[in-house]
């Protein structure tokens, strides 16, 4: 360390002399962060700030932390010492505005739609309804169909494919297939909606609106990633289960059937969950082919469809008269779109934890 | 097997067999390669329809067109103009903010909280971007309307800030921050499994000659990840090229190509003029609609090219290390 502390500390410790305690740097944090909420407080008791900016503070205080961390440890551990200590704190003031847009969100979502997330909200549509009232069933419905359709499309072709590229693929095919998945993967969720909507009108003329055409776009947007996951497991399983099998005269679709897919088993449907939980809050390509509407509609081979995303957007973009009501349904549809998101992702690292085979790792 | 006593039996079995295990093989392995083929046959039909259904905008009228342009390049410019200027923003917010996560998580983090902040950084990306185009428009951009003012007051000489300065916050500054919350998961994620990869001995030695922990990670961890974090930057730019709904609802558009990124009058971005324009056009309106959507895959094809050629490069230079 540097020698700013000079002799008179020459008898201290010199593994400890010309650093700051351990305790300084989280007290400083805490310290700068009661400063920057309470400077803000004062600013916006004296009437500078209309309403309490709590965004505001916390970046006042992380700031505030990044400035003192760097100007006390400079004078007392020396430049270097410094550096490392600005650092260390504008990871951490990243991960804080990180949070930030993270907490304000979830929590305009649930303070916003705990209004309408009611039963009325579950059991209505938005059929012949004007201004109170009203609920989301059609869209619910709409999406669970059209969600469940393209898992049934994406499941099988994404596994096979997968199969495909671990167990059988080689040469320029195999290659081909890895390289246009990546390239499946980038595709703009809007551009798969076109796709399906200039698919659809081929056939059913040009207007045309349809659940079904719904769950092509999604599919087209859900195998990548079954591909991918699906691959990623399916290489995981140890090779010396495979040739345990075939010593045994396993024929290979058995080995691949009754051997590899239930060791990969958990791991390919977390994928699939994860993938499900990926396009269930796809919107745009919903919005262009599956359409809007008020009304339930059970079949998904005809006419427009609703689903919760596009309810949302919907609710948002074209209010009535009294624009609460809708804003207020936006907001429960849009509470109950996250809830379904996030118990997906639940679902999918339970089962990892759960029903992963013990020998990995 | 007891085959070697009783020959005839264990043939006629095993010939009954394999016949069987024969057929079975070739069922499956034909379902795998169709499905394979189906992925291909998918991709070529996406870009077969795009163009088909795009060429009679190109060649018609452009009179015809909304908005009435000189041509269809001039009604694509500024759209294409909108879908970079915005993405290109978002990444600059985002990148420094995604690698201090990264980094937070996979260096400084006490290790047990490790894996709990990493879940949380997922969280955002479980969010529909339907859900941050509502936040955004009803959150951020009211609060950031006096900001806005202040920097056009204060800043306004600098390009960017140029006034007059939004009433209402829907600007092209207030969309690549919401799409910057949207990228970062995507690419704090990318950066933070580069930088767990590298060797630990680096980072041994480096402490070793007495290096503090951002000389360490100076010194071992970013040149090791520099392809890794470029490429999760490009992916994250493939992400923010094609988001539709929050710049939809967020953006307050015009058919305009202007830096100034606080003023009422913002260029577009495709994807979101193909979300707002399309449930109402029809006829040639429709294939000029297509035709842009066309062009945003192929932006989004190109940077994803760029992306996995960098990861690529970066491979091989590892093998032959």
């Amino acid at each position: 360390m540097t020698s700013t502390t000079g002799r008179t500390r020459m008898q201290a410790n010199s593994y400890t002399s010309g650093r700051l305690p351990r305790w300084f740097a989280p007290a400083l944090f805490a310290a700068s962060m009661v400063a920057g909420l309470s400077v803000i407080a004062l600013l916006t008791a004296a009437g500078v700030l209309p309403e309490f900016p709590i965004v505001l503070a916390v970046l006042v205080g992380v700031v505030l932390f990044d400035v003192l961390i760097t100007v006390i440890a400079s004078a007392a551990e020396g430049r270097r010492a410094a550096t490392d200590r600005l650092v260390t704190s504008l990871v951490i003031t990243a991960f804080v505005i990180a949070l930030l847009p993270l907490i304000s969100l979830l929590y305009t979502v649930v303070v916003n739609g705990a209004a309408r997330f009611d039963l009325t909200f579950f059991t209505h549509s938005m059929r012949s309804v004007i201004g109170e009232g009203g609920g989301a069933l059609h869209a619910i419905v709409g999406t669970l169909q059209i969600t469940a359709l393209a898992t049934i499309i994406s499941v099988p072709v994404g596994l096979f494919a997968a199969i495909y590229l671990v167990e059988y693929g080689r040469g320029p095919l195999k290659r081909a297939i890895t390289f246009f998945v990546d390239v499946m993967t980038g595709i703009p969720s809007i551009v798969a909606g076109l796709f399906a909507y200039a698919l659809f009108a081929l056939f059913f003329g040009e207007g045309v609106r349809m659940g079904f055409a719904g769950s092509v776009a999604l599919a087209v947007l859900m195998i990548p990633v079954v591909v991918r996951s699906s691959e990623e497991m399916l290489k995981l399983v140890p090779d010396e289960l495979r040739e345990a099998s075939y010593a045994l005269g396993v024929p290979k679709w058995r080995t691949v059937a009754k051997v590899v897919l239930p060791t990969a088993g958990a791991g390919i449907v977390t994928g699939i969950t994860l993938a499900i939980a990926r396009v269930i809050g796809e919107t745009a390509p919903l919005l262009i082919i599956a359409g809007f509407t008020s009304s339930m509609n059970y079949n998904p081979f005809s006419e427009r469809m609703q689903s919760l995303p596009v309810f949302v957007y919907t609710q948002y973009a074209n209010p009535g008269s009294q624009v609460e009501f809708y804003l207020d349904r936006a907001w429960a549809g849009a509470l109950t779109l996250i809830l379904i998101v996030m118990a997906l992702n639940l679902i999918a690292r339970l089962i990892t934890r759960y029903f992963t085979p013990r020998t990995r790792r | 097997m007891t085959g070697a006593t009783t020959p005839t039996v264990s043939d006629a079995a095993s010939g009954r067999s394999s016949i069987q295990a024969r057929l079975g093989d070739v069922i499956f392995r034909r379902l795998a390669l169709g499905a394979g083929v189906t992925i291909l046959v998918a991709l070529a039909a996406v870009a077969i329809f795009l163009v088909a259904q795009s060429l009679p905008a190109l060649i018609a009228d452009p009179a015809d067109l909304r908005g009435e342009p000189e041509s269809f390049w001039h009604y694509v410019a500024p759209l294409a103009f909108g879908t970079v200027w915005a993405a290109a923003i978002a990444l600059v917010i985002a990148i420094p903010i995604a690698i201090g996560i990264a980094l937070f998580i996979s260096h400084y983090a006490p290790r047990r909280l490790a894996q709990p902040l990493g879940y949380i950084i997922d969280l955002l990306a479980a969010v529909p971007s339907v859900v941050y185009g509502l936040w955004g428009i009803t959150v951020l951009a009211p609060a950031a309307v006096p900001f806005y003012q202040w920097l056009t007051e204060n800043m306004g000489w600098f390009p960017l800030f140029a006034p007059p300065a939004s009433g209402t916050g829907r600007t092209v500054l207030t969309v690549a921050v919401v799409l910057a919350v949207m990228v970062l998961p995507i690419i704090t994620a990318l950066c933070r499994e580069v930088f767990v990869q590298t060797p630990v001995l680096h980072e041994e030695a480096a402490y070793a000659l007495g290096a503090t922990r951002w000389e360490m990670i100076r010194i071992t961890v970013f040149p090791y990840a520099r392809s890794g974090i470029v490429s999760a930057s490009m992916l994250g730019l493939g992400r923010a090229l094609g988001e539709t709904m929050a710049v939809a609802m967020v953006l307050s558009p015009s058919a305009i190509i202007s830096l100034a990124i606080l003023t009422p009058e913002n260029p577009s971005t495709i994807a979101a003029n193909i979300a707002l324009n399309f449930p109402e056009s029809a006829g040639l309106q429709v294939n000029a609609l297509i035709a842009t959507g066309l062009i945003l895959f192929i932006i989004t094809l190109v940077v994803n090219s760029i992306a996995r050629a960098v990861v690529h490069r970066h491979e091989r230079s590892l093998e032959s290390r």
